[in-house]
């Protein structure tokens, strides 16, 4: 049988340890329905999640929700939306129950006096020229302003067709203004023209966020293992898709047989009563899906799978760490 | 020495367990250490103790409260919290 100390070194030993017993527990909920853009390519509006379920206004239910989240062993709220700084005192009842992330577009700033060292990622689509065509704006002149030098904060890049031999000057951007980015991929379900990924595309992808990260150590968190797969949307020589995907609710999963899944994951619409299949829209085709979270946690739920080499085992570890990271169990 | 025998197979039965629920290679109940780290070395985690928790109180007729997994650390661990809880129901 492979164990863990005879496939790895001392350092990578250490490592390990680290992370081995972190145990994230994370589920995902929409804080608002509302937004202050409307870009193309977001699920959640073209899937019409926004109309799923109507917010509940009443803060006491917010707080009594939250507090049974955390009796359900929620340890990582992510919060998303919509757009959660429309509504900071509904993030804040988070922020002060279960360590949280909030997503944002950056657009209004997070008052780091009521949130001191709350995890925030801002979302980026591109260049400029991009995320005037998808969004209506040019929001990194207006969110690297507001949260220039955060130490808990960093870009969430995707990466769209039209990014490729162009990431470098986004990820110089995000250094110069002392933020630290992770890269993910754009999955077009709204059919915007020109943003569907072809495989060479992909392949070229691939080597320019691996070349990236050998330049920008410091500034990109991820891992080349992670690269592979989204890029490629196999691990191990298994496919991703709806037999495999961690990120499905629990009490909506009825996959049978059960994949290795991320347990007691929910997402909840702002109603706090609906809850929605999975980690992004369920109308997304789960074969070409490539949200990042939900192939991070595809590793990170396969660790025996990946104990067949030494190599392999590393990979894990490496992926595993970066998600940690990503959510400030550990440091950066 | 009755006692210690149910013992003894008590941990052969979770090695058993693991071993079929968790498809481990190139070990048998026999060969599994019972003293061995099952998260720090085998690489086992919540998920994988999940599964074998239903097995074990399919098995066994008892309730292993999710509260207790960070205890059932290897399968002498696991043998002696089962046979508490059978002497407790007795």
């Amino acid at each position: 049988m492979k164990t863990v100390s005879s496939l790895l070194d001392r350092d990578w030993l250490a490592r390990y340890k680290k992370i081995s017993k972190l145990n994230i527990r994370s589920s995902i909920y929409d804080v608002t329905n509302r937004c202050n853009l409307r870009c193309k390519g977001c699920f959640f509006f073209s899937s019409g999640e926004d109309k799923a379920a109507k917010e509940e206004m009443d803060p006491e239910k917010w707080a009594q929700f939250i507090d049974s989240e955390k009796k359900r062993g929620v340890n990582l709220a992510i919060l998303i939306g919509g757009e959660p700084t429309l509504c900071l005192d509904r993030v804040e009842m988070f922020y002060k129950r279960i360590p949280s992330y909030c997503a944002t577009n950056g657009l209004i700033k997070i008052p780091r006096d009521r949130f001191p060292d709350m995890i925030i990622g801002i979302s980026l689509w591109g260049d400029e020229k991009d995320e005037k065509l998808l969004r209506g704006k040019d929001t990194f002149s207006i969110s690297s302003k507001n949260y220039e030098g955060d130490p808990h904060t960093y870009y969430l890049y995707t990466i769209t067709p039209k990014q490729i031999g162009k990431t470098e000057h986004i990820i110089k951007k995000i250094r110069n203004v002392g933020l630290k980015v992770h890269m993910q991929l754009l999955s077009n379900d709204e059919g915007v023209d020109g943003f569907f990924w072809q495989k060479e595309e992909l392949k070229d992808l691939c080597a320019e966020m691996d070349a990236m990260l050998d330049a920008y150590p410091e500034t990109i968190i991820s891992s080349k293992y992670y690269h592979k797969i989204i890029t490629t949307g196999k691990m191990l020589g298994r496919s991703f898709g709806w037999t495999e995907c961690p990120s499905v609710t629990e009490s909506l999963d009825n996959r049978n047989p059960q994949p290795k899944r991320l347990i007691h994951f929910a997402r909840w619409a702002a109603d706090l009563k609906t809850m929605h299949r999975c980690c992004t829209s369920a109308t997304r085709d789960c074969s070409t899906c490539k949200d990042g979270a939900a192939h991070m946690s595809w590793v990170m739920v396969n660790k025996r799978a990946h104990m067949r080499s030494t190599e392999d085992f590393q990979n894990w570890i490496e992926v595993y760490e970066m998600f940690a990271k990503l959510y400030q169990f550990i440091p950066w | 020495m009755q006692h210690e025998n149910q013992f003894q197979e008590t941990i052969l039965a979770v090695a058993k367990i693991l071993i079929d629920e968790l498809r481990l290679e190139d070990v048998t109940p026999e060969t599994f250490d019972p003293d061995i780290n099952l998260v720090d070395e085998v690489g086992i985690d919540s998920m994988d103790l999940a599964t074998v928790a239903l097995v074990l109180q399919d098995e066994y007729g008892i309730t292993i409260d999710e509260e207790d997994y960070p205890k059932l650390q290897s399968i002498r661990l696991i043998a002696e919290y089962i046979q508490q809880l059978l002497t407790m129901e007795t």
